[in-house]
């Protein structure tokens, strides 16, 4: 019985502490104040938000499967990334930047709800690992026909924010640097008002956190899954297709990404989805200006080739110190 | 009165352990049952296959209408609210959100309800955006209640409302059990340890022993048998 107490798992809540909260508002400052005294800072400020806000939507959507299914989706990235190609296509059959947009989220949605029903949802009670297996296995699988389909070659789409530069201050700052960073940012923003103050999402909270009570209630827990499945994929597509700008298309485009989304989503607390965003664009902006600063003797640090190194260092920094990372807390609990 | 739940040799099993060994019991309309027993002697298991939280077998009538193929999820939309072994309480949600999921199967407005509710558990509002977690033992028991009460359920299931609360708390719920009974006109099915103050709460009765129920029968007569006395009521 004891023995059964202590074997439970600890549940972890989210929420900010104090210290962690300073500690943002510090860098908030400290990123103003840098921006606002050398323009390469400023720029480097804003293209690391918009690297990290795409870091922040995938992350997001790793924690809203890890929250539900308890496992890291390692296909979340192929999925993002056969979705960009299903734009690219409807973009190839005459379809606007925009209607293509939409009408692939809308589709990324029904792949995301098809994929947990067929493959997750089977062996979801079975085992964690089983469920670990299956996504890797999907990950080659997508690999493999989004290849077959359309090839490894690079291909390219029409830029959805153009070309355009905007000088302030001797600052440049383009225009699709912003447009990544509104979209990515108001895709987790529309995902979060539905989480918060609908039904649906309240329902999707409680079918995560307490399948077992949820449905004692009347929640089709599984119908949740299912649609937190389809919400992971869609938030995927839209940092699919910011990728694509920058990135292009070719079947690896989102590999690295993926593993920045890791690090952020571990960074933030893989529980909390506000963690995850403030997370990715923490590691984008951090990249950015270690990239520009970090230099020891004569030697940058942050070079290109070192980014997803420095990106495992902070991940296993935060696994050492703050496993929880910087938004779980252990749960506070009187029973 | 109508019988609201009939069970007749219902068994379940967890895995290769048979928990229920026949259970046949009936809850009329707009009573008060208990259910009392040993440990393990198949009180929670039996409250689970009414609700179809665990597999079971033999027939199920709930107002009319098979049980035998429906979930928990479809247990609550025909009006079965189950408050389980550790309340079932969201500890990580919002006093607020926890009752925002009883009413889950309902639409409409809720203020009304909410305000129904609050004459029962006046300290609900104050508190409504606290964690539920944070509560104490007797709050969130409340609080199950509550939750319970927003779904607007024909049938309540409790099980063990007096597990972990100082004997004045639970006197506390007893009378908030039967106050909602008596002017809400709630049907209630409960799973306790403390047969004391179940038999004083119910109307009926049912001894489970082994997974069946072995003895049966209004309250009264059931605080004067011998066994019961002995048994569970300690004098």
């Amino acid at each position: 019985m004891l023995e059964l107490a202590t074997k439970r798992k600890t549940a972890v809540s989210t929420g900010i502490s104090v210290p962690v909260l300073a500690g943002l508002v510090a860098a908030a400052v400290f990123l103003a104040v840098g921006s606002l005294s050398s323009g390469t800072f400023a720029q480097q400020t804003v293209s690391g938000l918009s690297q990290g806000a795409i870091f922040g939507s995938l992350a997001l959507a790793l924690v809203l499967i890890y929250r539900a299914t308890e496992v890291i989706n390692f296909a979340q990235g192929e999925m993002a990334m056969a979705t960009t190609y299903i734009a690219y296509q409807l973009t190839l059959w005459h379809l606007s930047y925009w209607l293509a947009f939409f009408l692939t989220l809308l589709i990324a949605f029904v792949l995301g709800v098809v994929v947990q029903v067929v493959v997750i949802r089977p062996v979801q009670h079975k085992s964690v690992i089983a469920v670990v297996i299956i996504t890797v296995g999907l990950f080659i699988l997508i690999d493999g026909l989004v290849t077959w389909k359309w090839g490894a070659d690079l291909k390219f789409m029409p830029a959805p924010f153009g070309n355009t530069v905007y000088h302030a201050g001797g600052v440049a700052i383009s225009r699709q640097d912003i447009g990544v960073f509104a979209v990515s940012i108001l895709s987790v923003g529309v995902l979060w008002v539905l989480f918060q103050f609908t039904k649906l999402g309240l329902a999707m909270r409680a079918a995560a956190l307490r399948p077992a009570a949820a449905s004692l209630v009347g929640v089709r827990v599984d119908a949740m899954l299912a649609v937190g499945w389809g919400l992971a994929a869609v938030l995927g597509a839209v940092a699919g297709l910011m990728t694509e700008p920058t990135q292009f298309l070719q079947p690896t485009m989102m590999q690295a990404v993926l593993l920045y989304a890791f690090a952020a989503a571990v960074l933030g607390g893989l529980e909390s989805p506000a963690g995850a965003v403030i997370g990715g664009l923490a590691l984008g902006v951090f990249l950015n200006l270690f990239g520009q600063y970090g230099k020891v003797g004569g030697y940058y640090l942050g070079t290109s080739e070192l980014r997803l190194p420095i990106a495992f260092v902070i991940l296993l920094i935060v696994l050492l110190l703050k496993p929880t990372g910087l938004f779980g807390r252990k749960q506070v609990r009187r029973v | 009165m109508p019988a609201l739940l009939e069970l007749d040799d219902v068994t379940a099993r967890y895995g290769p352990v048979q928990a229920l060994h026949g259970v046949s019991l009936t809850v009329d309309e707009g009573e008060v049952a208990a259910v009392l027993g040993a440990n393990g002697a198949g009180k929670t298991t039996t409250l689970r296959a009414i609700s179809g939280t665990v597999r079971r077998d033999g027939s199920l009538q709930f107002g009319g209408r098979r049980l035998a193929r429906t979930g928990p999820d479809g247990a609550a939309r025909l009006g079965i609210a189950h408050v389980p072994e550790g309340r079932g309480t969201f500890a990580e949600l919002t006093v607020w959100e926890n009752l925002r999921l009883g009413a889950y199967t309902r639409r409409g407005a809720l203020k009304d309800d909410f305000a129904r509710v609050q004459t029962y558990f006046p300290w609900l509002d104050e508190r409504r955006s606290q964690q539920a977690g944070t509560l104490s033992g007797g709050e969130q028991q409340m609080l199950a209640l509550a939750r319970a009460f927003m779904q607007r359920p024909r049938l309540l299931l409790l099980d063990e409302p007096s597990l972990g609360l100082a004997p004045l708390l639970v006197t506390e719920i007893f009378r908030i059990i039967k106050e909602l009974n008596e002017s809400e006109g709630l049907t209630v099915l409960v799973v306790e340890q403390n047969a004391h103050i179940a038999l004083q709460a119910a109307r009926s009765a049912f001894v489970l022993e082994v997974g069946r129920v072995a003895l049966s029968g209004p309250s009264a007569d059931l605080q004067q048998h011998e066994s019961v006395r002995r048994s569970y009521l300690g004098y």
